[in-house]
């Protein structure tokens, strides 16, 4: 346990060491979680960063990360357990004929035969983990409805063996986007964290981690236009992710600056839907090429 | 929620029960009262909450606000629109607990004396400055030095609100507009204008806490104030997201069954396939379910004058419908009826829709008045053969025939046709059949009938008829 965050101050500091830029309630959930040993909920538009904050806590506690991905049929089989009934098959098969029945179904009833999937995976690790359910929105509320005993108690029922108890405390984090209604058990049993956009100066921060050799004066002129075109009706803003793609092919480009032609040029990089791309020519890119943008710094 | 109680964790000895009370004393009640105060304005708070947020206090610094509220707010609050609520009860909640404190000890701030000498043009631009690039501490000094400067000029209206405008006038300030050409000078960007507006509030509520030696009774928070900030295209967006969830409602009919097997059928192909990893013996049977049945929607929007501020929404919403569903006819309607299915197939921008929905669809015939009358028998005439029990009609419409015959019949027809009616008026329902509208008419026809002008009613249209599937 002595990895686990100390303070906010430790954990802003080490999350920033593994190149995760923490900002005030981000850091001061990820020491809460920790300390207070509960689930944390994370919700915010795609692509700020949420699942990257759960791999970042794994990194900076230097703990395992198991992932759950959920999708839409996401059922126990495939996230707590199975029996792997083909070995148990065999096991039956190669058992001599006179064995008794009780002592074959004690026997094919055993851990021998469990499939172990992320979430037993994550209580029964020896060395405490990260454990990351992805996108639970996508699943249907009986999948948050199991949810609830592994979150609160940390323990799972197998009717067939018991109550596996969890040996050590996993640090949980569930990420949405908020596509469906949470219900009110699951929220209860975890902290809430909202991630939304960073505004320019942390954002420009990051990108500047991720892609250091980029000129300030670009950058900071890349994030403003990135901001601006968050600020358009998109079928799909910008992500924190496609602005260091996108300062990534700057830099690979060797831009000098920002203006329309480049950003025609790259555009594809940070949008992805064609009624998209003609919004943002239209209105970014015309306020590029009259040299009006960049007059007014944001403080 | 008892099983989120402290002492029955995994691991007691590693995590701790119920820490002992920590922090200045009295502050455990405070914290209750504010609970309570964020319960009458339905933010959920449970008992499991505050004793979370008792043990994050614990383990966070009591003394720095910013960690302080992060906390209650990470316990407390469990969504975005609470996490607002919770910031705006916070802010007014702890102003007036110092401010009743105040009262109760007594004590009293030195007024600003020497309004006289203030040059206002120098202090607007001081003000200007500081709401630019100031501190938070700048601002509140300004707004106190605003507010005696002002006093000078004639006493208060005794209504903050109308003062706080007043001063603002007074003092010159404008937010930058929205899609300016050029940067207006004086024009200061507008969240941080509503952060000195805010400090002005707030300094002239102590001046009048001061001035009558008692606190105002809290009042609930109004809708203005609950709601998120948010701009028009976001609300556009929003629409986009509630379509997008009907969609889903409508599209998974089959969605509710997934765990009732019975309604599965064996999917032969896989389960052939599956059979080969034990020797040619099905062991392992593949379902697949049933194909749900893919909705038809023909929706109807009346764009008539009497609707006009609705009749944006409702285009959006019709923009919203026609990105999610193949399956959809979407018809415009004044006087005359016009599909416009095409127009939104080729056109993307909801710019360009309306612009061209506006000058070539030809609904209007000469008045420019809505004939309900007249389109239901239009629109029977050109789609009767198309519509079946699969369909699904959704009017967008306040039901105002403008005295014309209504002819109920014949859209009695239709609903009779259609799988499932739904009527969406922009109408509170109060205004319900006054007047030349007849929405009673209409109304024993319809399987549901909505008022909705806002996104959360649209919500609460799509689960109101995901709900009534459910039953059916």
């Amino acid at each position: 346990m002595s990895d686990e965050f100390t303070s906010i101050e430790d954990a802003r500091e080490r999350l920033g060491q593994v190149g995760y830029l923490a900002d005030e309630p981000a850091s001061l959930v990820s020491f809460l979680a920790g300390r207070l040993g509960k689930p944390v909920l994370v919700e915010g538009p795609a692509g700020v960063g949420k699942t990257e904050l759960a791999k970042a806590v794994s990194r900076a506690t230097g703990r395992n990360l198991i992932r759950l991905q959920c999708y839409e049929g996401l059922d126990e089989a495939k996230a707590l357990y199975e029996w792997n009934y083909r070995k148990q098959l065999l096991r039956i098969q190669t058992e001599a004929a006179d064995t008794g029945w009780k002592e074959v179904k004690d026997d094919i009833f055993g851990e021998e035969f469990l499939l172990a999937r992320p979430l037993l995976n994550a209580i029964t690790a020896q060395e405490p983990v990260v454990l990351l359910i992805d996108e639970i929105d996508k699943t249907d509320q009986e999948f948050e409805a199991m949810l609830l005993e592994v979150l609160s108690d940390f323990q799972i029922s197998i009717p067939e063996l018991g109550v596996v108890q969890a040996s050590t405390h996993p640090l949980v984090l569930l990420t949405s986007n908020n596509s469906r209604e949470l219900t009110e058990a699951l929220k209860r049993r975890c902290l809430y964290l909202w991630l939304d956009y960073p505004d320019v100066e942390r954002e420009l921060e990051i990108v500047h981690l991720h892609a250091p050799e980029l000129d300030e004066r670009i950058a900071r002129k890349l994030v403003e236009v990135i901001h601006m075109v968050r600020s358009l009706d998109l079928k799909k803003p910008p992500s924190i992710a496609e602005s260091i793609d996108w300062a990534r092919a700057l830099l690979l480009l060797g831009a000098e600056d920002v203006d329309q032609a480049v950003l025609e040029k790259t555009m594809s990089i940070i949008v992805k839907h064609r009624t998209d791309l003609d919004l943002v020519a239209e209105r970014v890119g015309v306020k590029l090429g009259d040299g009006l943008f960049g007059t007014r710094q944001a403080g | 929620m008892a099983s989120s109680e402290p002492g029955k964790r995994a691991n007691p000895a590693l995590y701790g029960g119920m820490p002992p009370a920590r922090g200045p004393a009295g502050m455990a009640p405070r914290l209750l009262e504010f609970a309570d105060e964020l319960r009458t304005e339905g933010v959920a708070v449970g008992t499991s909450e505050l004793l979370d947020a008792f043990n994050a206090l614990d383990a966070v610094s009591w003394t720095s606000l910013e960690d302080f509220r992060e906390a209650l707010a990470t316990t407390l609050a469990k969504s975005q629109e609470d996490r607002h609520v919770l910031d705006v009860l916070f802010d007014r909640f702890f102003f007036r607990a110092v401010e009743r404190e105040a009262i109760e000890q007594g004590m009293r701030e030195e007024r600003f004396e020497g309004g006289e000498e203030i040059d206002l043009e120098a202090l607007r631009e001081r003000i200007r400055e500081a709401i630019r690039a100031g501190s938070d501490g700048e601002m509140r000094d300004l707004a106190r030095l605003a507010i005696a400067a002002f006093g000078r000029q004639g006493e208060g209206s005794g209504v903050i609100g109308v003062d706080v405008q007043r001063i603002r006038r007074t003092l010159g300030l404008k937010g930058e507009k929205q899609g300016a050409e050029l940067p207006d000078p004086d024009a200061v960007p507008r969240d941080r204008l509503q952060e000195f507006e805010r400090h002005v509030r707030r300094e002239l509520e102590r001046q009048m806490i001061e001035r009558t030696q008692s606190l105002p009774p809290a009042k609930p928070l109004r809708e203005l104030d609950r709601s998120l900030p948010s701009n028009p295209a976001q609300d556009l967006s929003q629409v986009h997201r509630t379509v997008a969830q009907l969609k889903k409602r409508l599209a998974s009919h089959g969605r509710e069954h997934r765990g009732r097997r019975r309604s599965w059928q064996v999917d032969v192909r896989r389960t052939m396939r599956a059979s080969l990893q034990t020797g040619g013996v099905p062991l392992d049977l593949k379902y697949r379910p049933r194909r749900p049945r893919r909705p038809e929607l023909y929706v109807l929007c009346d764009v008539s004058t009497s609707v006009t501020s609705a009749s944006v929404f409702f285009l959006s919403v019709l923009h919203a419908l026609h990105d999610q569903f193949r399956k959809l006819r979407s018809f415009v309607f004044v006087e005359r009826i016009s599909e416009v299915t095409d127009v939104f197939r080729q056109e993307r921008s909801f710019a360009a829709v309306s612009r061209r929905i506006a000058t070539d669809a030809g609904v209007a015939d000469v008045s420019g008045y809505t004939d309900y009358g007249r389109v239901w028998l239009e629109f029977l005439d050109k789609v009767v053969d198309d519509l079946d029990p699969r369909s699904t009609v959704i009017v967008l419409g306040d039901a105002r025939t403008n005295g014309r015959e209504p002819h109920a019949q014949v859209f009695g027809h239709v609903a009779a046709r259609a799988g499932r009616t739904f009527w969406i008026n922009p109408e509170p329902r109060l205004y319900w059949n006054y007047g030349d509208s007849v929405m009673s008419a209409y109304e024993p026809f319809c399987d549901g009938v909505f008022e909705c002008w806002t996104t959360k009613q649209l919500e609460v249209f799509v689960n109101a008829i995901a709900e009534l599937r459910a039953v059916a």
